[in-house]
């Protein structure tokens, strides 16, 4: 379990690290947590011959708070996104679902733009970046392009991002305080990666109904998978039929992988489960804050 | 003043130093040997037809690539069977680099030396080996079909079959009023020590010694291994385990193909060489343990007193038996546990298939013996509708009935014959802590608002402190420092605090002052190994013997010089005086000063003996019978093993929609006969739960048709985290052994034993419909639930009441 041999940079600035991706194509690879790339070197599951470390470059640590926007630079730690009360304010779906992503140790170290460059679909960020329609600002040396969320995930571990470029932003709009979100997932294990994860956003329209009702699942399909279903639950109040129906009809969109965790049926059901869960959970969030705001 | 310390929870002395970080594991030693790495079979069953390591000769760094033609003489012969017995008749073991043949993934075909690990593994990267492909054997029913075989020559893949049968348990279960028939299946899992394997071995080819590191449970095992391998007087062989990130019974087996072939290479490359196993290594090329599937039938009266019992079990041993068959036979005595079933037969047949050796893991076979038992015991109850605690109480081993003959023989080949114990008490105590009687009330109003709650115990007894011996050495140093040494390893047990108590409690002397080693054969050549929960009772009493004789040489000496009977004599925090008069007295220092008497004065504590300035010119410096020096070699070996026993208690509540488990409770009640400190035997108890909860809901290896191990990780083979294992309480019982100066029991595997039985229990009570099968992940829960609906899964009388 040692990788095989590679060429290690590190450049002090965005110019220079484009430089050395520009440089490498192909044979580049991105070095920002490293928690899980350096496991795929020392599996050799992945030998790159150069890797290039992003993390001496000053303003990619920048984490941007406006009125309207959240920017995340591409060495922002998971644990500075998850403990900002800004943020959280912000956007508050990072934060719930930053909150199941591993332990501790390793988000101190992971990045978050890392997280969603890296493209597992399991990963939770996939699924909000896909619910919220945030974007990918991807750099190269001939230029930059801005990738949102639906179209940024290619499939597991595939991304717009190129050869020689690099994710050097991701921004989120502030949500709407009409808008509640909620993360909720199951995993064999505290902090393990999802069997399944859901992540929902329910927007209230007039006198507290529903006007918007969304949701991504993650660990479910090869990118992270969008559903709308306003129209199962458009104009309605709280009536558990209805979470029902639309969970239901959210499941049956769908057709999860067996493995040896859990089968298709079993993840089927969670999707279920997970999906009305969420729901639920997002429109309490949307109560609560629309009552803050008033 | 003296403090006791037997007995009180004193801190782990050898903490301060591990978690500083100052450990010194097998990686740590040996910067600049050479380094290690092997090509292993990626193939379950082939034969080897061609190996080419032309590209890989180039590599810059390499520095030897070894297959087994390289072998000679013993290191080509097969790797010992260590644990020969008479019912293993179709014994096989493996070559330390695969000759011709591989049968499981991940067996040792090239050894590749390089100036690092990163260069060797490139090596083995560029190495092309051609295999004829066979169809493997996986699992127990593939093995039972024998379709393919694992041995060419054992044409059935059938190791060992044996019987044992105390009266006729056949007819008294047809002459049964009641009758049960269950099948059970439990899976694998594995020690998984965070420290893998690791072997250092040093050259000195001036004195023609071999000095050897390894990360093993037994130091005199490896180097006698080493020995006779190389062709090397024992005398001129040294093997050290530094210190050793856990064991759990993978390091007993011993000597791995990297134990001999790394002391191998150093003497030929005249170069310090090591190997440091990776976790992947350890998953594919180690050992696993627990899969058996049992079939058990019972026989039983109104009461669920149990007349007759038969079991009839299949043992996956994996490839090869180096082993031998001490797993299954161990499952097979210490099935009855607490209990007296009028008659007994089991029958068990240990069988070959393509996959990684099976040996001993903590609690060896054990927790599968408990699981076929206690899964018994409940489907009685549930039969009967009695309550479960009231089906184990009738069946219990009465105090006044100790010491109980079960009339069986123990995986050391001797009775197996209870020592003492007291059942019934603790489960007195175990009911109390867990609020047994309580919980029916709480379950039904769960049950109202929507949850699904379940209580479980299961029981256990432990043979432990098997034979044949230990031993210790005490010495008293003329600075008042006292060494203690014994031959068995440390891995994070404690010992170095445990022993030194005893030493502390039965000399007189401050635990400051007392530092033991254990593990290295310069210090201490006759050992045995740290495995089966033996060393406090093997090591500990035998320490304790040769602390005792060291105490009445002592107070010989101090009689001499005090002019007293040393019968009147006692020692207090390092000096001897005389009773109730303390300012008559002498340091024990001093006493081993005058212990061994000196020609030379090099220090001032030696002048104090030189001849001229002690002792009686009448008589000969050393009397007849004596030996110079303040110090003791004792040993102890056992006319059998002594057996604790414990049962554990557990709530459960599992999610109606997502079949989630969660542990609420955990409680256990132990007895391990007097305990030498509490604090220790709760830290055993409690990593022993971990891995009993580990294989009950998270561990399992997933072996492919194939033979290949699809969860050879981290990631894939569940681990519990912290945050999986609940909150642990602990009651102490103490039933002192009769059998051993100390009155100890074993308690190093106690806690993972009733693992499965106790939340198989715990579930099927909350779920109301039976779990044969463990471990249970929330996807397979969920299955049953939908299979119990279609009518596939028997409804348990609680699950009626709960219609
Ligand atoms: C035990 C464990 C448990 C985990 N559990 C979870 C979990 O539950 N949920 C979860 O989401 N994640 C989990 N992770 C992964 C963790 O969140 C990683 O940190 C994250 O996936 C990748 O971030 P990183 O900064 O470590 O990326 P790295 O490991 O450095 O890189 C990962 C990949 O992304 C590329 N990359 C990184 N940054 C960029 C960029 N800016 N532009 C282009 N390419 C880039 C790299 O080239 C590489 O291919 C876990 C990791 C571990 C070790």
């Amino acid at each position: 379990m040692k990788p095989a041999p590679f060429e290690y940079v590190r450049p002090r600035t965005r110019a220079g690290v484009l430089a050395a991706l520009a440089a490498a194509g192909e044979d580049g690879k991105v070095l920002a947590g490293g928690q899980s790339l350096i496991p795929l070197l020392s599996m050799r599951l992945a030998s790159p011959k150069v890797l290039v470390d992003i993390n001496l470059v000053p303003d990619f640590s920048a984490l941007k708070i406006s009125p309207t926007h959240v920017e995340i630079g591409p060495t922002v730690r998971h644990q500075e996104l998850l403990t900002s009360e800004a943020v959280r304010k912000a956007v508050p779906l990072l934060a719930q679902a930053l909150s199941y992503v591993a332990h501790p140790v390793i988000r101190n170290r992971g990045t978050s733009v890392g997280s969603i460059a890296h493209a597992d679909p399991s990963g939770e960020l996939t699924a909000v970046l896909s619910l919220l329609d945030g974007v990918v600002t991807i750099e190269g040396q001939d230029g930059t392009r801005e990738v949102t969320g639906s179209d940024f995930f290619l499939g597991p571990l595939e991304s717009a991002i190129n050869s020689g470029e690099m994710a050097t932003r991701v921004t989120f709009g502030r949500l709407p305080t009409t808008m509640g979100t909620a993360c909720v997932e199951v995993s064999r294990r505290h902090g393990d990666y999802a069997l399944v994860g859901v992540c929902a956003a329910i927007v209230l329209g007039e006198d507290h109904q529903i006007d918007r009702a969304r949701i991504s699942l993650f660990s479910v399909g090869p990118t992270p998978i969008v559903i709308d279903v306003s129209g199962i639950l458009k104009g309605i109040r709280i009536d558990s039929k209805h979470w029902r129906e639309a969970a239901r009809f959210i499941a049956s969109s769908v057709d999860p992988d067996g493995d040896i965790h859990a089968t298709t049926a079993y993840r089927k059901n969670l999707v279920e489960v997970l999906s009305k869960r969420g729901l639920q959970c997002a429109y309490q969030n949307a109560l609560d804050r629309v009552a803050v705001k008033q | 003043m003296t403090t006791r310390t037997f007995g009180e929870p004193i801190l782990r002395r050898e903490d301060p130093r591990l978690v500083r970080g100052d450990g010194r594991y097998l990686d740590d030693l040996g910067q600049g040997a050479y380094e290690v790495a092997f090509l292993r079979s990626p193939h379950a069953s082939a034969r080897i037809l061609e190996i080419d390591a032309s590209a890989a000769i180039s590599v810059d760094g390499l520095i030897a690539i070894y297959t087994y033609e390289d072998l000679e003489g013993r290191m080509a012969e097969r790797l010992p069977l260590l644990i020969p017995h008479p019912s293993l008749t179709a014994g096989r073991t493996g070559y330390s680099l695969a000759k011709e043949y591989v049968r499981h993934v991940g067996e040792a075909i090239v050894m590749v030396v390089a100036s690092n690990r990163y260069i060797a593994e490139d090596a083995v990267g560029l190495i092309e080996v051609s295999y004829e492909i066979f169809p493997p054997v996986v699992g127990i029913e593939s093995a039972r079909a024998a379709d393919h075989l694992v041995h060419a020559d054992v044409s059935d893949n059938i190791s060992a079959h044996m019987i044992q049968e105390v009266g006729d348990a056949r007819s008294e279960i047809a002459n049964s009023k009641h009758q049960i028939v269950l099948d059970l299946e439990i899976e694998r899992s594995a020690s998984m020590p965070l420290e893998g394997k690791g072997v250092y071995a040093v050259w000195d080819s001036d004195a023609k010694e071999m000095r050897l590191w390894s990360s093993t449970q037994t130091s005199t095992g490896v180097r006698a291994a080493v020995a006779a391998k190389l062709n090397l007087p024992l005398q001129k062989v040294e093997c050290t385990a530094p210190d050793v990130g856990g064991g759990f019974g993978v390091k007993i087996m011993h000597p791995w193909p990297e134990e001999v072939l790394i002391p191998w290479a150093a003497q030929i490359l005249n170069h310090p060489v090591k190997w440091t196993e990776d976790r992947r290594e350890h998953f594919i090329s180690s050992a696993h343990e627990r899969q058996q599937s049992h079939h058990v039938e019972v026989g039983f009266d109104d009461d669920g007193r149990i007349a007759g019992l038969d079991v009839t079990f299949f043992h996956d041993n994996g490839s090869y038996t180096p082993y031998g068959i001490i797993v299954p036979i161990i499952t097979s005595t210490q099935l009855l546990g607490p209990y007296k079933p009028s008659s007994y037969r089991v029958e068990f047949t240990s069988l070959y298939t393509n996959t990684v050796i099976v040996t001993p893991y903590r609690g060896a076979g054990r927790p599968q013996g408990v699981f076929a038992m206690e899964r018994t015991i409940d489907a009685i109850a549930n039969y009967l509708g009695m309550s479960r605690d009231k089906v184990r109480d009738v069946n219990f081993i009465q105090p006044g009935e100790m010491p109980y003959d079960q009339h069986l023989t123990f995986q050391d080949g001797r009775p197996l014959i209870y020592d003492s114990g007291d059942y019934p008490a603790s489960m007195a105590m175990l009911k109390k802590m867990i609020g047994w009687d309580d919980f029916e009330e709480y379950q039904q109003l769960a049950r109202l608002s929507g949850r699904k709650v379940g209580i479980g115990m299961a029981c256990y007894v432990e043979g432990t402190g098997v034979g044949p011996y230990e031993g210790g050495f005490v010495q008293v140093e003329t600075s008042g420092r006292v060494n203690v040494s014994t031959g068995l390893t440390s891995q994070g047990q404690g010992h170095q605090t445990a022993f030194a108590q005893i030493v502390s409690e039965e000399l007189g002397v401050p635990i400051e002052d007392v530092f033991v080693e254990t593990g290295d054969t310069r210090r201490f050549a006759y050992a045995v190994g740290t495995f089966a929960s033996r060393a406090a009772v093997m090591s500990g009493n035998a320490i304790a013997l040769a602390a005792r004789s060291v105490r009445e040489k002592a107070l010989r000496i101090a009689g001499d010089a005090l002019e007293c009977d040393p019968r009147d004599l006692e020692i207090i925090g390092g000096v001897v005086q005389v009773k109730g008069d303390p300012t008559n007295c002498i340091p024990l220092k001093t006493i081993a000063v005058l212990s061994n008497p000196l020609r030379y004065a090099f220090d001032e504590s030696a002048q104090a003996a030189t001849q001229f300035a002690v002792g009686d010119t009448s008589k000969p410096p050393i009397l007849e019978g004596e030996e110079p020096g303040l110090e003791s070699r004792d040993y102890y070996s056992p006319l059998q093993s002594t057996f604790a026993s414990g049962m554990h208690a557990a709530i459960v509540e599992t999610d109606p929609e997502t079949a989630e488990i969660k542990i609420l409770k955990y409680v256990v009640v132990h007895d391990c006969g007097r305990l030498i400190n509490p604090m220790i035997v709760e830290g055993q108890i409690h990593g022993g739960v971990a891995q009993g909860v580990g294989g009950a809901l998270y561990e399992r290896m997933e072996y492919d048709e194939n033979g290949q191990l699809l969860n050879a990780s981290f990631m894939d083979f569940l681990m519990p985290y912290a945050t999986e294992v609940p909150f642990i309480e602990t009651g102490h019982l103490e039933t002192p052994s009769p059998l051993n100066p100390l009155g100890i029991k074993g308690a190093g595997e106690a806690g993972v034993i009733p693992g499965s039985a106790l939340l198989a229990s715990a579930i099927e009570d909350a779920e109301g419909f039976e779990i044969r099968k463990m471990p249970i992940s929330p996807s397979e829960l969920w299955q049953l639930r939908i299979d119990h609906q279609n009518g596939l899964v028997p409804t348990l009388k609680i699950g009626e009441k709960q219609k």
